[in-house]
């Protein structure tokens, strides 16, 4: 029997939700021993596989870069996961919506920059006009919200999934912590 | 009693004298909103200073209330020759002529004796509008005005109008449609040791409704005549007339009417000489739909933000400053003189068995004779669209017609011979609603028809309760969305989910009824939302489909 | 006092005459989720969470409004509730900008803890995202209207317990927002006592207090039974 695959996504987030999953300690190796983590922000792969049995996604979809990735990553996938606030309802990214990107970047760059403020043409991704969730913009199988979800509910998840089965998240659900 | 008489006596003389050659003619000029909006009030002085040089007496040319026409604006009419002379223009020696000249016995205008807008309606509400002058009560009293009120104050007990609204089997003409005698019975048993309340209703805010207006603005006299009756059968001495600000013809007349009926002694303390009072005073509001909702109309009366409550306890039992209160709309309360006068089985008599009576439509949108119609209820719709209305503009096709406005709903061609009652129209997923009756020909498309209604909801919701507040917003959202072309497929379904929590949890009649404009456009016109989602047109040409998205 | 024998949840129970099926309800441990009612404030039935289903009645009905009736049969439950009472929380989240993890209210939220007993686990409705002002011109307190869901405790307690007033609601529709004064600004109000009771009965983080933390940010509302029975000994 082949062993499952496993990948993590990071989008427009703080990695937090990461952090919760590293929080996972020993079951970890739980994990490990049932699937084969083939793409993440902790590992050094750096193609996403032709496909992947399930993805957990962090963040938010904020810019181009994250269009593109969300949609590459959802054509080889099998189970996607949003993982956390920010991908199930876009959370803090998403409190730039009613003012736009440009305010935004006007922010960051301009306003709050002492020396050659201008802003980034090159290297930072294009804004979408609105930071939108994960499943606004493609489809999602199960959502894990919370800021972060704890490591308990996170195990659960995956245990869940690599068992065969989708988890029912409602029972769980909490926005925030 | 007498003074009522001598004053009919004063008022008949100069009627009584008429000119040599036959009864005198008058000319009516119609001075209700819509005409005087096209200046009829200068209609009115060109005629009579034209009269006037012609030798007529001032009794020639008359200033009325809504003759009922409105395209035809402003519009003069000689009752006494069946004829009507449309878009009379004061600034035109040869329009003016042709009225005066008629007077005086040339021919002229429009026949009125066999057009069917005039011949198949049937008048009660309006018999005295376009007939008196709606800011002399002498005239109202002339054509049996207050004649209900006297009889009844001074020689009716409480309980024989009550037995007589109850065997008209008059309903609420404010939409809903529940039985008048029933509510006033309700009223009229709750005990009201601290005083009752009687309610005008004449908060009117459909768009394209303007029966409760013309009404004020014609017959003023006959309402307050309502209200007393009212007052007298459940034991009320204070009533209040709720009106938009945006009606100031309708409050001036009122003012106007008030004060003339008090001076009469047919308001006031001792009406008609008896120990029975009844004071009225308007109320202004300031112009918010929901107003219209009873509790939030007696919020805004109590000085408070005009937002409903749930009920029960109803307004009957504990309305107005917690005291039993009567809340009736302008028509149902200008039915009662003549239901009083010749009884409810008159009335029984008219209409058909459930929604006996008559009920007057504002007639609008895309059919040849718009305006104001008085019918008996229970005639097909075909009838007032095609005879009544006489058709469509231009011969176009016809598509739907919406009643009852933002609470109502869109019937379309296959219902034509429908009769219009309350069952026939609820069973047709629409409902009576106050009276605005809305034509719509092959121009018009009905997902944007529903998104007009769904913004106007919007806008009035109270905010009060969550799914009316936000619900009609998203609905709207929705519906905006399909128009603008970027409809997915699982749209439809959301928005009748939505639709179906909107109904069923909204607070008041307000939130309850929003969402029925779509409902109904879903039913009958589903196609035109599939082509919207599925084909990015809209078979109307009215949506913008401004997206192009295709993926 | 008379009582009402009536059937909750096919269970029967038994109140008085004047109190609301909610009450009834609650005395006999069945759950009826709930956000502009608060114990000692009166009830405007107006978030809807609270519709119960009244046999024999052809709508719903607020529970914290409605008089228990002898011999009625009231169902607190069903998957048809259920869905409703979910879209209502999730229009809410839609309605303003509500962002759980940085509001002063986190874990002690009636609308975060509305939307985890409901079992929401995303928003499929668009957010409205509305452009909304942070009033902070109180010395003490602030109102920001992103986490505001009108339920309307603030201007109740304000009203019939403080009995000043300094809270009302303005606009209508998604135009609504609770305004001290007449529109001026919070910290001009010359009504307000700064007692605080509004912030203590605000069930999300809308209103609070200037310089606590998350966990300061607790609300203590048992203070209104109290208040209200010391009111009605002295009349």
């Amino acid at each position: 029997m082949t062993k499952a695959t496993l990948a993590t996504v990071w989008l427009d987030g703080c990695s937090g939700c990461h952090m919760s999953f590293l929080d996972m300690d020993e079951r970890l190796l739980d994990v490990a021993a049932r699937a084969d983590l083939v793409y993440s922000p902790l590992v050094d792969v750096k193609e996403f596989p032709a496909m992947v049995d399930v993805t957990l996604v962090e963040g938010a979809v904020s810019s181009e870069d994250d269009l593109e990735k969300i949609r590459m990553v959802r054509a080889h996938t099998r189970i996607l996961v949003s993982l956390g606030d920010c991908a199930v309802t876009a959370n803090v990214p998403g409190m730039r919506n009613p003012y736009g990107p440009g305010p935004l970047l006007q922010r960051a760059y301009i306003e709050n920059v002492t020396i050659n403020a201008q802003l980034p043409s090159q290297v930072v991704p294009k804004l979408l006009a609105k930071s939108r969730p994960v499943h606004k913009v493609v489809d999602v199988d199960v959502f894990l919200p919370g800021c972060p979800p704890s490591a308990d509910q996170i195990f659960w998840v995956v245990d869940e999934l690599l068992a065969g089965r989708i988890p029912d998240t409602a029972k769980m659900s909490r926005f925030g912590t | 009693m007498t003074d009522v008489k001598d004053r009919e006596q004063d008022l008949d003389r100069p009627e009584a004298q008429p000119e040599a050659g036959g009864p005198r003619a008058c000319a009516h000029v119609c001075e209700a909103a819509g005409c005087m909006s096209l200046n009829a009030d200068q209609v009115f002085e060109a005629l009579r200073e034209r009269a006037t040089e012609r030798g007529l007496a001032d009794t020639a040319v008359k200033r009325v209330g809504c003759l009922r026409l409105c395209v035809a604006g402003p519009v003069v009419e000689i009752p006494e020759r069946g004829l009507l002379f449309e878009a009379v223009d004061p600034s035109s020696p040869e329009s003016i002529d042709s009225v005066i000249n008629a007077l005086q016995g040339s021919e002229g205008g429009r026949s009125t004796a066999d057009d069917p807008f005039f011949a198949r309606q049937v008048r009660i509400v309006l018999a005295n509008s376009g007939v008196i002058d709606p800011e002399d009560i002498d005239d109202y009293v002339a054509h049996g005005g207050y004649e209900a009120l006297t009889q009844t104050v001074t020689s009716k007990k409480p309980e024989e109008i009550l037995e007589e609204v109850v065997r008209s089997g008059l309903r609420g003409r404010g939409g809903a449609g529940y039985p008048t005698g029933l509510k006033w019975r309700t009223v009229a048993k709750s005990s009201g040791a601290e005083g009752k309340y009687v309610i005008c209703n004449a908060d009117e805010g459909d768009p394209g409704a303007f029966m409760d207006r013309s009404v004020l603005e014609s017959v003023p006299q006959q309402v307050l005549e309502g209200m007393a009756i009212a007052a007298y059968a459940v034991g009320a001495s204070q009533g209040y007339i709720y009106v938009r600000a945006e009606y100031p013809l309708a409050v001036k007349r009122l003012r106007l009417a008030i004060r003339q009926a008090e001076r009469s002694g047919l308001l006031g303390a001792n009406i008609a000489e008896t120990a029975f009072g009844f004071h009225v005073d308007i109320r202004i509001g300031a112009g918010a739909f929901v107003c219209g909702e009873e509790t939030a109309l007696i919020a805004s009366i109590e000085g408070r933000r005009g937002t409903p409550r749930p009920r029960p306890p109803f307004p009957a039992q504990s309305g107005l400053w917690a005291r039993p209160t009567l809340i009736n709309n302008v028509e149902t309360l200008a039915s009662i003189p003549s239901i009083v006068r010749n009884g409810g089985d008159w009335y029984r008599a008219i209409g058909t068995e459930k929604s006996p009576g008559t009920k007057v439509f504002a007639l609008a949108g895309r059919v040849v004779n718009t305006g104001l119609i008085e019918v008996p209820m229970g005639v097909k719709l075909r009838d007032i669209v095609f005879d009544i209305g006489g058709g469509i503009i231009g011969g176009a096709k016809f598509k739907a017609v919406q009643t009852g406005g933002p609470s109502g709903g869109c019937i379309p061609a296959d219902d034509l011979d429908m009769p219009v009652d309350y069952e026939s129209l609820a069973q047709a997923g629409s409902i009576m609603g106050s009276g605005g009756m809305i034509v719509m020909d092959e121009t018009s498309c009905m997902v944007d028809v529903a998104k007009y209604f769904m913004d106007f909801c919007k806008d009035e919701s109270c905010g009060k309760c969550v799914p009316c507040r936000v619900g009609t917003v998203q609905l709207h959202g929705l519906l905006d969305k399909i128009t603008r072309g970027e409809g997915e497929p699982g749209d439809l379904d959301t928005l009748e989910r939505l639709a179906v929590m909107v109904k069923s949890t909204s607070l008041c009649g307000l939130g309850q009824s929003a969402p029925n404009p779509v409902f109904s456009t879903l039913r009958y016109f589903r196609d035109e939302y599939v082509s919207h989602i599925e084909d990015r047109v809209c078979p109307a040409g009215v949506c913008p489909m401004t997206s192009s998205v295709a993926s | 006092m008379s009582v009402r024998t009536l059937v909750i949840n096919g269970k029967d129970v038994a109140g008085d005459a004047d109190q609301t099926i909610l009450e009834v309800a609650r005395e006999n441990s069945i759950h009826i989720p709930t956000l502009c009612h608060l114990k000692g404030l009166s009830d405007v039935g107006a978030c809807r969470l609270c519709v119960v289903e009244v046999a024999g009645v052809n709508k719903l009905l607020a529970a914290c409004v409605t008089k228990v009736e002898e011999g009625m049969s009231v169902v607190t439950d069903s998957p048809t509730l259920h869905d409703y009472r979910r879209t209502i929380i999730e229009m809410l989240f839609m309605e303003r900008n509500h962002v759980c993890s940085v509001c002063v209210a986190n874990n002690h939220c009636e609308l975060q803890d509305a939307a985890k007993e409901l079992g929401l686990t995303h928003f499929d409705l668009p957010p409205l995202e509305p452009v909304v002002e942070v009033d902070a011109s109180h010395e003490r307190f602030v109102i920001d209207h992103n986490r505001c869901i009108l339920c309307t405790r603030c201007v109740r307690v304000c009203d019939e317990i403080e009995e000043a007033h300094t809270w009302d609601v303005f606009d209508r529709g998604a135009g609504c927002r609770v305004i001290t004064d007449m529109g001026t600004p919070w910290g001009e109000s010359r009504t307000c006592t700064s007692c605080g009771k509004c912030v203590q009965v605000c069930p999300t983080g809308a209103l609070f207090e200037k310089g606590r933390s998350v966990a300061e940010a607790k609300h203590r509302r048992r203070f209104l039974p109290y208040l209200r029975a010391l009111e009605q000994d002295q009349q």
